[in-house]
């Protein structure tokens, strides 16, 4: 069967207002790389602040002249920096660049559709994330500045201007973008679900799914489970700020030396259910990037990954376990001591089904015939990441080290090491990877090379030394480290990081740069550039307008490779285009 | 697609992720952390110790068979097959199971459940209880004086100059001590802190005793501990609360027990 529609001609139907998935996909990636942009810059006016606390930086103040006075950047805005910073980074880059980017593209192409379940709701979902982001970065040049209550926004600090400045204008506005963002995310992981589940190609059966499908499916329902709460919590806050009502905020508060009126609510409860969001979110961003690793390690070690089975199994555990720790967060919060116990043994038991994950990924290497491209570094990144991230997690979730550690540079480094540089090379390792498939051109496989290199040695240096500043003491969130005598013989550290930090900040320029110039100017790409077994490998780069003349039918797993008497060394997913007639179009 | 000069590549992978994880062990067993001086924060410290040496394991452990396939199968060779036979595939999965469950889980329950009952467990007869109200940016400290009755507080008597706590003075609070960003207590004592915020979230940390409780307003909350040395330490606010949080700090005051008698007689006279 013959495709049914003509490609849209108009340059609005598209390229802005595309209903197709993969222009959808490629949209969220460029977004996320135009948010990394302003995130990463804010976390180098961080790194200099915590570096050099005592120094004045007149050129600075001269280029951000809202965040310093007199060349000193103001403790307020330093705070509404750390918060930006995060909350861009989580919802605005790897949320919407790993989970939506790289989901829209590459789910309908995976599992053999012609594009999502619902294009229309796909177009609104991202159209819906261009305002959030505007009015995230809109929230700087409100009076007051934006918000400033770390992105976790606890309250009353954040339901209260009298608390702090950002919690004027800016914290308002950044409720609204998260909002925004949670309607946008909810449409897209419904459209994920559907599409996965229904509407698989003939043969595409779900132990058929390569993982990377399979850790966007688990990622979207927990999204869609998790985020409930996230946006329970969100409008009881905007009430208690504008509405007079005092879901969070206990009686007898007493700020700029006068007594609040009204209260009856509790601060817990937010963290409740803020984290209650919070935890699996950590999920829904490390299981893409994981699926990712093993698409890539399996692709570049020419053998089918280790125990696909054992694999999702273990996903599958993860996921139902990562809705019931949410309490790990709140260890010190003076909630029920029972209650910590229970979090802590549930949470370290996560780190079984991990266990697995992690030396399944390795075991991948076994008898591999490893190809080292630069997906396939940022593949073998990936591992590094989750052994040394994951095993730090184990020092968190045990409720009693976590007394000592709670709130410090450990976590800050932990939760860098694990949503920071898992998921980010998991972006990096899908664009080299999928790049020829978005685009039809090759990415430079040598600025590729450089760019892992010169991010790989500067990250685990700063996100592993960060662990020790915490071990020595370290508190996050701190304007001027040095306040505290036993923190000043470590501050050298701090030095250090941010000079490796700068490294691989300049290093991503490499990457940007590679992606646009590849975009128009890379070497042409085949098909099947990398080999790949999968079925987004059967279509052309770039892939038409709904993806096939003829729907391809699966024959087999997304991994075999090294077929004896196979032809080319490795057997598709899909037999043979020509001798599947028909397909789901 | 096979690149013919890989070798030199793979090389300087290896010995990136062989420096990674050296890196790590190292750097992770250094003593950094202020030297302890309460009695569960040894058992905090012993906990720490136990996972340096169970998870430093675990991770050279996996390095190296990470880079022994890295070195085995990256440098252009062709291994006949990938086959695995399915009794190994079973153990590679069973052994990080077991291993994981028994070493994550013996450490929350054997070495970490008895020191959080140290800290969360049942208050002794003779702690010493003291108050501690936190607000934006400082910590008052409050004894209950010579009647060893601690007086009420209430908001709408807060005056940030004389009353910072908002002590009631009329009745048995008239002879209350109030310290602002010091607390004094005597060594081997157990000492009971209560703690109140009077209008956001803070957390109550001492480094060097492996103390931190986060502070909720509307709640009374409680830290137990039991300082071992007599001294001078640092007392820091960990959680966010506002934009003066970074200077929120405050001192401990550990004495002997003789010194802290006579610290507490003579601030019983100024009160009265």
């Amino acid at each position: 069967m013959s495709v049914a529609h003509a490609a849209p001609q108009s340059f609005w139907r598209r390229y802005v207002f595309s209903t197709d998935h993969k222009t959808i996909g490629k949209q969220y990636i460029i977004t996320a790389i135009f948010m990394a942009l302003f995130a990463v810059t804010w976390s180098i006016l961080i790194r200099i602040q915590i570096a050099w606390p005592d120094q004045m930086w007149p050129f600075l103040g001269k280029l951000f002249p809202g965040l310093y006075e007199s060349g000193v950047l103001l403790p307020e805005r330093y705070l509404s920096l750390v918060t930006m910073h995060g909350t861009v980074m989580i919802f605005f880059v790897i949320s919407i660049g790993l989970v939506s980017g790289f989901g829209n593209f590459i789910i309908p192409l995976q599992v053999g559709a012609r594009d999502m379940a619902y294009p229309l709701l796909n177009m609104l979902s991202y159209w819906i994330i261009v305002p959030a982001c505007l009015l995230m970065l809109a929230s700087f040049f409100v009076p007051d500045g934006a918000a400033a209550g770390g992105w976790t926004a606890y309250p009353p600090l954040s339901a209260l201007p009298e608390a702090l400045p950002g919690s004027g204008l800016g914290q308002t506005l950044w409720i609204l973008a998260m909002a925004l963002f949670i309607v946008s995310f909810t449409m897209g992981s419904l459209n994920f679900i559907t599409t996965i589940l229904n509407m698989r190609t003939r043969g595409m059966s779900m132990l058929r799914l390569p993982l990377t499908t399979w850790t966007l499916l688990i990622a979207s329902i927990l999204g869609v489970l998790a985020f409930p709460a996230l946006t329970a919590a969100a409008i009881m806050l905007l009430l208690d700020r504008l509405g007079d009502t005092a879901f969070f905020l206990p009686e007898g508060l007493v700020l700029g030396g006068r007594v609040l009126e009204g209260g009856g609510g509790t601060p817990l409860l937010f963290q409740h259910l803020f984290w209650f969001l919070g935890h699996p979110e950590v999920y829904v961003l490390v299981l893409p990037a994981v699926g990712i690793a093993f698409d890539v390690v399996a692709t570049f070690g020419r053998r089918p990954v280790f125990g696909y089975r054992t694999t999702v199994w273990s996903l599958l555990v993860v996921a139902v376990l990562s809705m019931i720790v949410w309490g790990h967060h709140m260890y010190t919060s003076g909630m029920n001591p029972y209650l910590g116990e229970y979090f802590s043994i549930m949470t370290v038991a996560i780190t079984v089904p991990f266990a697995v994950l992690g030396m399944n990924l390795i075991a991948s290497l076994w008898r591999a015939q490893i190809r080292l491209t630069s997906a396939m570094l940022f593949g073998l990144g990936i591992i590094v990441a989750i052994g040394v991230g994951g095993l730090g997690g184990l020092w968190l979730g045990t409720a009693t080290s976590d007394m000592y550690l709670h709130d410090s540079y450990f976590v800050v480094g932990h939760f860098h090491l694990m949503i920071g540089i898992v998921t980010g090379f998991g972006m990096f390792a899908g664009s080299y990877f999928w790049f020829p498939k978005m685009f039809g051109r090759m990415m430079s496989e040598r600025l590729g090379k450089l760019h892992f290199w010169l991010t790989m040695a500067p990250v685990f240096v700063a996100f592993i030394w960060m662990h020790w500043l915490g071990l020595a003491g370290h508190l996050r969130r701190l304007y001027d480290p040095t306040t505290y005598d036993y923190a000043a013989s470590t501050q050298w550290m701090n030095v250090v990081i941010s000079y490796a930090l700068f490294v691989a900040a300049a290093a991503q320029i490499l990457f940007v740069v590679n992606f646009f110039w590849s975009m128009f100017r890379g070497a042409r790409a085949e098909a099947n550039p990398w080999e790949g077994a999968s079925l987004e490998w059967t279509t052309a780069s770039p892939s038409p307008h709904l993806n096939w003349d003829t729907v391809p039918a699966v024959v087999r797993g997304p991994y075999e490779y090294r077929v004896e008497g196979a032809e080319d060394g490795y057997l598709p997913q899909a037999e043979t285009l020509a001798a599947v007639p028909g397909g789901t179009g | 697609m096979n690149e013919p000069r890989q070798t030199g590549h793979i090389v300087s992978i290896i010995a990136l992720f062989l420096g990674i994880m050296a890196m790590t062990v190292v750097g992770f067993s250094v003593d950094w952390a202020p030297p302890v001086a309460s009695v569960h924060g040894q058992g905090v410290d012993a906990v720490m110790d136990y996972l340096l040496l169970t998870t430093g394991t675990i991770l050279v452990i996996a390095s190296l068979i990470l880079v022994a396939f890295l070195w085995y199968y990256g440098r252009g060779k062709q291994p006949a097959s990938h086959r695995i036979s399915a009794r190994t595939e079973r153990w590679w999965t069973l052994v990080p199971v077991l291993g994981m469950a028994l070493i994550a889980e013996a450490g929350v329950l054997l070495k970490g459940l008895p020191v959080w009952e140290q800290v969360y467990g049942h208050i002794p007869e003779d702690a010493l209880v003291v108050d501690i109200t936190a607000k934006q940016f400082e910590w008052l400290a409050r004894y209950p004086g010579a009647d060893g009755e601690f007086g009420s507080v209430q908001p709408s008597l807060v005056d940030g100059q004389t009353n910072p706590a908002g002590l009631d003075r009329s009745g048995s609070g008239a002879d209350d001590i109030v310290l602002r960003n010091v607390m004094h207590i005597p060594v081997g004592r157990p000492v009971h802190v209560r703690l109140r915020s009077l209008d956001v979230l803070h957390s109550f940390s001492i480094p060097a005793f492996r103390v931190k409780q986060d502070i909720v307003p509307g709640t009374v909350g409680r830290t137990l501990f039991t300082p071992t040395r007599a001294g001078s330490y640092e007392l820091a606010c960990a959680e966010l609360c506002g934009m003066g949080h970074y200077r929120m700090d405050g001192r401990i005051v550990v004495h002997s027990p003789e010194e802290y008698e006579a610290w507490l007689a003579e601030q019983t006279a100024k009160v009265q």
